[in-house]
């Protein structure tokens, strides 16, 4: 219950200071939310007791501490990297908002992750969505970004609304909405199997999977940039984890009626987000599609069931966290400092900024899954996982879709490195917040993959969450 | 401290060290010095090698230390080396050395070709004295990486969509091995306890033979990718085409070699049993392999053409004596690994050079270059004698090894197939005199190259050192021979004992 309480004090201190500044110094909010939330996140490490709340509504374990950490630490990055887009005289009035906002879905997001049963879980899906899609129409004299605030609630609501009525067949066969009940009483029958489609065809909006995923290109590219990170990593990094421990812990005991749909879902979910990735210019949309195909490695993770798929999905999202913030990172800071958003733009980067350049290469690389970064080690434990399961021909096609995102991956290093360019993006320097969080993403890219304890780590609080 | 340890810690130190240069001197002088180095480190490992065998150990791998990396998949960082990882170190010791002198005068973005180059040669060591599967993925794709940038980057010609389709090509290939390698490791305990990537310990079992039809080919057809097997060899000729000198000199010298190594260290030697069934599959791919490239290389007008085919002509023999699986073949097998390597570096730098004076590597622009660079012409001419298997050289001990090896065959399908491969070297014999004859006799072709420079001390150094180890090989092959043989045995009766079909 900490991370929760800390986040609604944080969030609610950050509305009383926001009373006591002045119009000039409004600014002064983003250093006071910083400090503030880098406390929190530190805090959230401190190791401290688990157990149930509100009868069981409520759990907490080591595990989901530990994702919740995660996430924690996601955001504080995001944070440093809007610093400098929040500085900016268009955002001057707006500055508490975004960071309100933003706290309020993540705090949304720790209730489900924590949910035992399946009221609580509605209740933290719909913390978590709604105030995203006023994050994302941030910009609100863009059509774009108005235009993917809309897209984003309608979308939402459409997925919630299929989810709620999922859930309500599930609860319909089995006479409880709290997840130990269900897991007993829990039968493969035909309405538990429409309930499930539903479910899944809900969560499957959050995560993106093909064919749920629309919205995901067209809110990417219209959200400001800060914002898009944010709903590209927490946000689905949050669902996984969720996904993951619905399928693991409520419909444990229905596995082989769900795995042919998982297996599905995977495979059109890696090779549509891969086909599409290639054809973008707009580095937001393409780090979107690339965004998808990643989801269905995630997938892979849930096949390779038992407590090595978890380690695996846990494991990999963290790598993801890293990976892809430096990404976006390298793109906000462009964007801030020229505007550029087209990988064409990105032409010649090198010549004038060769430290951005390397470290988008890194990151890029780190998605493609190569070594010895630690993309390469997420992605290997989530094929060890599946392949575990004896899904070898499914790790076949995931390391082939892998190769496949390489390509569209190394079109931007080849922009980066290659191409010429009569304007190439001018020097700049960016902000030192957001220098600090590039140099997090990569020290964590560096480090994750080496650090063999992290994987361990993960692994016995997996095991213990599952028995 | 271990000198395998030593081995790959010099290199990353040299990388280092070259990112706090100034210029491109700078740049130059601390590669050289950290490959000289390398060098020396990798005699010594030769010398106690041997030193060591003399005494009596008989463990299949020396110098062998084990670090536990993730205890709960039973992942290692296992290294240690037997004589054939020892000759293919040594190969690579020479060939990263004369690379770094072949590519002396570069200067665009120095720093970052010698750190992208010596990035790779990290780990190509890597992958050569690693015994556990996932380290030697680890670094296999590591090997493959910087070469887009350095295709990309620094090469000539097409060189974007060349490096795109190396680096893709290449990458599929791994691709394969994961797939391979995962069911080598869920299989790695038939009979219950703790799974395993350690080459060692999966060789000591028998994996199920279901396993081993289904994931043999996985394994042997990653690898072979990067062996150049036809048909996926479409990337060699490309990219080695494409790439700057140092670039193709290790690529076509080493990271090739990567590829047959793998195919006998992983697939062959783990999985015996699927190997046996399937030979004939790939003996016939490597016989169209070893023909067919021999034939493009006699139409290609391209230096870097040809010996781009040649490659993929020699580099297939390499398999297809594997596939012999009898000591003499794949004794033959891994002295044309060592010859090959060396005298395909010895090319590509001398096309290199020779291309950094007339500008052209067309041969139809060309004649009479021995009156002008006679050293490079000399030299060049000794790298011919070798690839097409003149005694007294390296390119002869290997394939007569392997053509004695492949003929104790007594049945018919490896007597034809025999025969047919044995025919490359006729075609061999063609393109190259006829390149000798065209760009290095006759007649001056073009005024413009009549006052051409000869080689330069460091162009010297770089060919001399590859000449010396041809000829070396080529005089007395008999301790480079006997040191393979010794480790070949455990592999040869390992794929002895099981059934033939």
């Amino acid at each position: 219950m900490r991370h929760e309480l800390l986040l609604t004090v944080a969030a609610l201190a950050i509305l009383v200071a926001e009373i006591f500044t002045s119009e000039k110094n409004k600014s002064k909010i983003i250093n006071f939310t910083l400090v503030l939330f880098a406390l929190v996140t530190f805090i959230g490490f401190i190791p401290g007791e688990t157990g149930n709340l509100f009868g069981g509504s409520f759990q907490s374990s080591q595990l989901t501490v530990f994702m919740k950490n995660i996430l924690n630490l996601a955001v504080l990055i995001v944070f440093l990297q809007a610093e400098g887009w929040l500085r900016k005289p268009e955002n001057a009035d707006k500055i508490s908002e975004y960071f309100v906002l933003t706290l309020s879905t993540l705090i949304g997001m720790n209730f489900m992750i924590s949910a035992g049963d399946f009221l609580i879980f509605y209740i933290g899906l719909e913390t978590a969505t709604i105030p995203i899609a006023g994050l994302a129409a941030f910009d609100k004299y863009k059509s774009q970004s108005a235009e993917a605030g809309i897209k984003l609630i309608l979308s939402s609501a459409l997925s919630s609304g299929i989810l709620l009525f999922g859930l309500s067949m599930i609860y319909g066969a089995t006479g409880s909405i709290y997840f130990a009940d269900i897991a007993t009483k829990i039968q493969p029958n035909a309405l538990i199997a429409l309930g499930f489609v539903f479910f899944v065809s809900g969560m499957g909006f959050k995560i993106s999977l093909v064919p749920f995923h629309f919205w995901t290109a067209d809110v990417y590219e219209g959200a400001p940039i800060n914002v898009t990170s944010y709903l590209s990593v927490v946000s689905k990094g949050a669902a996984a984890f969720i996904f993951t421990i619905v399928l693991f812990t409520v419909f444990k005991n229905i596995v082989e009626m769900w795995k042919p749909m998982i297996y599905t879902l995977a495979v059109i979910t890696m090779t549509i987000g891969n086909l599409f990735a290639m054809r973008q210019n707009n580095i937001k949309r393409f780090l979107a599609f690339s965004s998808i195909a990643q989801a269905g490695f995630i997938l892979l993770g849930i096949l390779g069931a038992g407590e090595l798929g978890m380690t695996a999905i846990v494991y990999f999202v963290l790598v993801y966290v890293f990976t892809n913030l430096g990404a976006f990172g390298v793109v906000a800071a462009i964007h801030n400092a020229s505007g550029v958003e087209t990988i064409s733009g990105y032409n010649g980067l090198y010549k004038t900024n060769p430290k951005l350049g390397l470290l988008m290469t890194i990151s890029l690389f780190s998605l493609a899954g190569i070594p010895p970064i630690a993309g390469f080690f997420g992605k290997f434990f989530l094929f060890t996982a599946a392949a575990g399961s004896g899904y070898y021909i499914l790790v076949l096609i995931a390391v082939l879709n892998a190769t496949i995102s390489l390509y569209y991956y190394l079109l931007v290093i080849k922009a980066i490195f290659i191409e010429k360019n009569e304007h190439p993006i001018p020097e700049f320097r960016s902000s030192n917040a957001m220098r600090i969080a590039l140099v997090l993403c990569i020290a964590g890219v560096f480090i994750i993959g080496f650090a063999s304890g992290i994987f361990e780590y993960i692994r016995s609080i997996s095991q213990l969450f599952l028995n | 401290m271990n000198i395998l340890t030593l081995l790959v810690l010099i290199p990353v130190l040299t990388m280092i060290g070259v990112l706090f240069t100034k210029d491109y001197k700078g740049a130059r002088l601390v590669s050289a010095i950290g490959m000289g180095v390398e060098l020396i480190a990798t005699v010594y490992l030769v010398l106690a090698y041997l030193a060591a065998r003399k005494t009596g150990m008989m463990h299949e791998m020396l110098f062998t230390s084990d670090f536990m990396w993730y205890p709960s998949l039973n992942i290692h960082f296992s290294f240690g080396v037997d004589g054939i990882a020892v000759a293919m170190i040594g190969l690579t010791s020479i060939v990263i050395f004369a690379g770094i002198f072949a590519s002396w005068e570069l200067q665009f973005l120095t720093k970052e070709f010698f750190v992208s180059l010596i990035l790779l040669v990290t780990a190509v060591y890597g992958f050569f004295i690693s015994l556990d599967l996932f380290t030697m993925l680890l670094f296999y794709e590591l090997a493959l990486i910087p070469m887009y940038l350095l295709i990309g980057l620094w090469g000539t010609g097409p060189k974007e969509k060349s490096a795109m389709k190396l680096t893709l090509m290449l990458m599929a290939g791994s691709a394969l091995i994961i797939v391979g390698i995962l069911g080598l490791y869920y299989n790695s305990a038939p009979g219950g306890g703790p799974l395993t990537f350690n080459i060692i310990e999966i060789s000591k079992i028998n994996i199920p033979v279901a396993a081993q039809r289904f994931f043999f080919p996985f394994a042997f057809v990653g690898f072979g990718i990067l062996g150049a097997l036809f048909p996926f060899h479409t990337w060699s000729p490309d990219g080695h085409a494409s790439a700057p000198t140092a670039v193709s000199m290790l690529h076509a010298g080493v990271l090739m070699k990567l590829g047959g190594y793998g195919c006998f260290r992983v697939a062959m030697f783990l999985m015996p049993q699927a190997a046996q069934e399937m030979a004939w599959i790939f003996i016939i791919l490597t016989t169209i392999s070893v023909v067919y490239g021999a034939f493009s290389a006699i139409w290609q007008t391209d230096l870097k053409f040809i010996n781009a085919y040649s490659s993929v002509s020699h580099c297939g023999l390499v398999i297809f004596a594997l596939l012999m699986m009898n000591e003499t073949a794949m004794d033959g097998a891994i002295l044309q690994m060592i010859s090959h390597g060396l005298m395909t570096a010895l090319f590509f730098a001398l096309i290199g050079m020779i291309y950094g004076r007339t500008h052209t590597r067309d041969i139809r622009e060309m004649g009479g270059l021995m009156k002008v660079i006679p050293f490079l012409a000399v030299v060049y001419m000794i790298a011919g004698f070798a690839s097409l298997g003149l005694p007294g050289l390296s390119g002869f001990v290997a394939e007569m090894t392997v053509f004695v090896g492949s003929f104790q065959h007594q049945d018919m399908f490896h007597r034809v197939v025999t025969v047919i491969v044995c025919s490359s070297i006729v075609i061999t014999a063609v393109y190259i005199l006829k390149v000798v004859g065209i760009i290095l006799l006759g007649p001056l072709k073009d005024q413009h190259h009549a006052h051409l420079e000869d080689a330069k001390w460091y162009e010297k150094l770089s060919t001399v050192t590859l000449v010396l180890a041809v000829a070396a090989i080529g005089i007395a092959p008999l301790w480079l021979s006997d040191t393979i043989v010794a480790s070949l045995k455990p592999i040869v009766t390992r794929l002895a004992t099981v059934i033939p079909f």
